[in-house]
């Protein structure tokens, strides 16, 4: 038999049909919902009078809109009155359509790529989809798993299934052991700034070598969350011993005779050793700096020793992007990133903001204080449980100390649906996934790094080299 | 979903590569429930000078004039004409909704972002991809004096300028959903049998999944 690669095995694992018009339908085992793609999906089933396919496939978490102080109020605290609206239609979907819900005043509530391996939800060799293309992150647990659109949404409620085209391999293989200050962020930023932010279009993208089995699955989920910023729907991460032990005595997961036949068969989720790909791009990653994004595109990025572009020194096809995004980013042509002054820090998202991300976070910034000309220092749990878990180890005390505001959990000033913003003009030191015009609010700049790099730049008042505090 | 079969519009270049959904359609925008009303925030950001929300009313804002979108002939577009990687970034089908409701059937660009891609045919628009060369061509017949006039033939899967008939390619799947505007839902439902025989094999492989 051909050797195939992961990939290859989970979608024929889950391909229920070869369609006549040269797509197929795979079957879909975990469908993730949240308040802001789903509405309209309910209200297209309502109007077909079409029932959900398998109620237990699904659960749903309000995360995206939803304010990160005075949760205690729970709804009735979403000051915004259309947000308010939408996360309530949510709970109304929910329950006429009998669909699980983990509202917001629930412990697990939070982003809902924290919550899903949280909670044992995402489990290894499953297809997962969500009306998010940050869907990507639970690639990290060797599962299928893409965003989706609303149209979308609502097949796969409707059919458990989602037409769709099969996708090429690509494979990147991350080799070496990186230095102090070098995170899972900086590995898929250097990516994204080798490949660009189309060079995964058309791919799924398996994640390899020796630099990511040594990560942890926190790791690997930042990893996997970023593959959209490389234009891949999907990420992926072979299945090993750091899987199996994340994924044990998980609420949802198996427990039993039948976690030791899942283990049968979630052993034989990784690419045979001849498979082919379509592509393949080698790092090494010993040499590698810390990363931070000078523009207006995840692509627009360069290590923290590194310079704002020269205008003439691009590819001419380059230069009118680079040069509206320096404008759009007040930066100069040739200027150093270190020593950029800043104004405001964020600290979570779904691509950073776990228990690792949080505690490499407090051990930089214990006993420090956030730089007096930094307006406001945001550090936003992914998860309720992240939260929880962060104040046993005392990490909150550490924050506040430092002159940060400790949150609850949502998807907050990653995207800005709620009132946690940039205002026109403001520059921030960022550990969400794109730094797109107006995506932290409009006019305002964001940086993107790892944690460790926006504790660093929180303390300094600037863009600054967290190996040299 | 409305079908698609030829239709003739007005370009309106939008001369710039990878444009993100984010920029498409901004945010706040996202809280609507509904599928249509947003074609008056399409571009927002750049659109009016003035921030705006849900419940502020356009009539009330400032429109950039430099903006091309307010700019006639180009504010009765109907085929955009951009570069490379356009609608990567969010999932959000907003930004398809935002396009179809300001009027926009036809996407034409040298790459796309996939998930807009795929959003795009579930929602009656069409989005074609064109190589550079073309797309440079095009843009230089747009640029001229009360701009230009296609017509995209799905049928055929020709565009006529007024110079030539290019060609381009479509999946044959998207195409004939496209062209019949059928219902996608309905047609997978008639899959129904071979959906729960693969979920009857599937439970005795991996019971967990359905636990």
């Amino acid at each position: 038999m051909a050797a195939l690669t992961l990939y290859d095995k989970l979608w024929q694992r889950h391909l229920v049909d070869e369609l006549s018009d040269g797509s197929a339908l795979l079957y879909i085992d975990r469908h993730l919902l949240h308040e802001v793609t789903t509405p309209q999906a309910f209200s297209g089933l309502r109007a077909a009078g079409r029932k959900p396919w398998r109620i237990p496939a699904n659960l749903a978490v309000p995360d995206h809109a939803v304010p990160t102080r005075k949760r205690e109020l729970g709804i009735a605290g979403i000051a915004d009155k259309v947000a308010r609206k939408q996360v309530e239609m949510l709970s109304l979907n929910c329950e006429e359509f009998g669909i699980p819900l983990i509202e917001l005043e629930d412990a697990r509530q939070g982003i809902v790529h924290v919550v899903g391996p949280e909670q044992g939800y995402t489990l290894p060799g499953m297809t997962l989809v969500c009306g998010d293309s940050h869907t990507s992150t639970h690639g990290a647990f060797a599962t299928l798993a893409m965003g989706i659109g609303t149209s979308e949404v609502e097949h796969v409620l409707a059919t458990q299934t989602l037409r769709t085209q099969k996708q090429k391999n690509m494979r990147v293989v991350f080799e070496g052991l990186p230095g102090f200050g070098v995170t899972p962020k900086d590995l898929i930023l250097a990516l994204i700034g080798r490949i660009g932010t189309a060079g995964g279009t058309g791919y799924a993208v398996e994640y390899s070598g020796d630099a990511i089995r040594n990560l942890s699955m926190e790791g690997r989920m930042t990893i996997c969350n970023m593959s959209i910023e490389a234009g891949a729907r999907a990420g992926l991460i072979a299945y090993d011993r750091v899987t199996e032990q994340f994924v044990e005595g998980r609420p949802h997961a198996p427990v039993g005779e039948r976690l030791e036949q899942a283990r049968g068969y979630w052993r034989t989720l990784v690419s045979d050793t001849d498979a082919e790909f379509h592509r393949e791009e080698y790092f090494q990653v010993d040499s590698l700096v810390p990363q931070v994004t000078w523009g207006t595109s995840p692509e627009m990025v360069t290590g923290i020793d590194g310079k704002a572009p020269v205008l003439s020194e691009l590819a001419p096809e380059q230069r009118e992007s680079a040069r509206r995004a320096l404008d759009y980013m007040g930066l100069s042509p040739g200027q150093s990133l270190k020593g950029v002054a800043i104004d405001k820090v964020f600290i979570g998202s779904c691509t950073n903001a776990r228990m690792e991300d949080l505690r490499s976070v407090a051990n930089l910034v214990k006993g420090h204080k956030v730089h007096r000309s930094v307006q406001q220092a945001l550090i936003v749990p992914g998860s309720g449980q992240v939260r929880l878990q962060a104040e046993r180890e005392g990490l909150d005390v550490i924050f506040q100390d430092a002159g940060f505001e400790w949150r609850s959990a949502g998807c907050s000033m990653c995207l800005g649906m709620n009132d946690d913003r940039l205002n026109s003009g403001e520059r921030c030191a960022s550990t969400s996934n794109r730094n797109f015009e107006g995506r932290q609010g409009k006019g305002g700049r964001t940086h993107l790094m790892s944690p460790l790099m926006a504790a660093a730049a929180a303390l300094a008042g600037e863009l600054t080299d967290v190996r040299e505090i | 979903m409305e079908a698609f079969k030829t239709h003739t519009g007005l370009v309106l270049p939008f001369d710039r590569s990878n444009v993100d959904t984010d920029a498409i359609l901004p945010k706040q925008y996202l809280k609507m429930l509904e599928k249509t009303g947003f074609g008056d925030f399409l571009f927002d950001d750049e659109r009016y000078l003035d921030p705006g929300d849900v419940e502020i009313p356009v009539s009330g804002r400032r429109p950039d004039p430099a903006f091309i979108l307010n700019q006639a002939p180009y504010n009765r577009g109907s085929i955009l004409l951009a570069r490379a990687n356009f609608g990567c970034g969010s999932s959000r089908e907003h930004a398809v909704w935002a396009l179809k409701d300001f009027g926009i059937r036809v996407v034409l660009a040298s790459s796309f972002g996939d998930i807009f891609f795929n959003n795009c045919f579930n929602n009656g628009v069409l989005p074609v991809i064109l190589d550079e060369s073309t797309i440079d061509e095009l843009f230089e017949l747009a640029s001229g004096m009360g701009g230009l006039e296609l017509t995209v033939d799905l049928e055929q899967c020709h565009i006529h300028t007024p110079r030539t008939t290019l060609r381009f390619v479509v999946e044959p799947g998207r195409r004939e959903n496209l062209l019949s505007g059928l219902d996608e839902i309905g047609r997978t439902l008639t899959h129904s049998e071979s959906i729960r025989a693969y979920e009857a094999k599937r439970r005795g492989l991996e019971p967990w999944v359905f636990d």
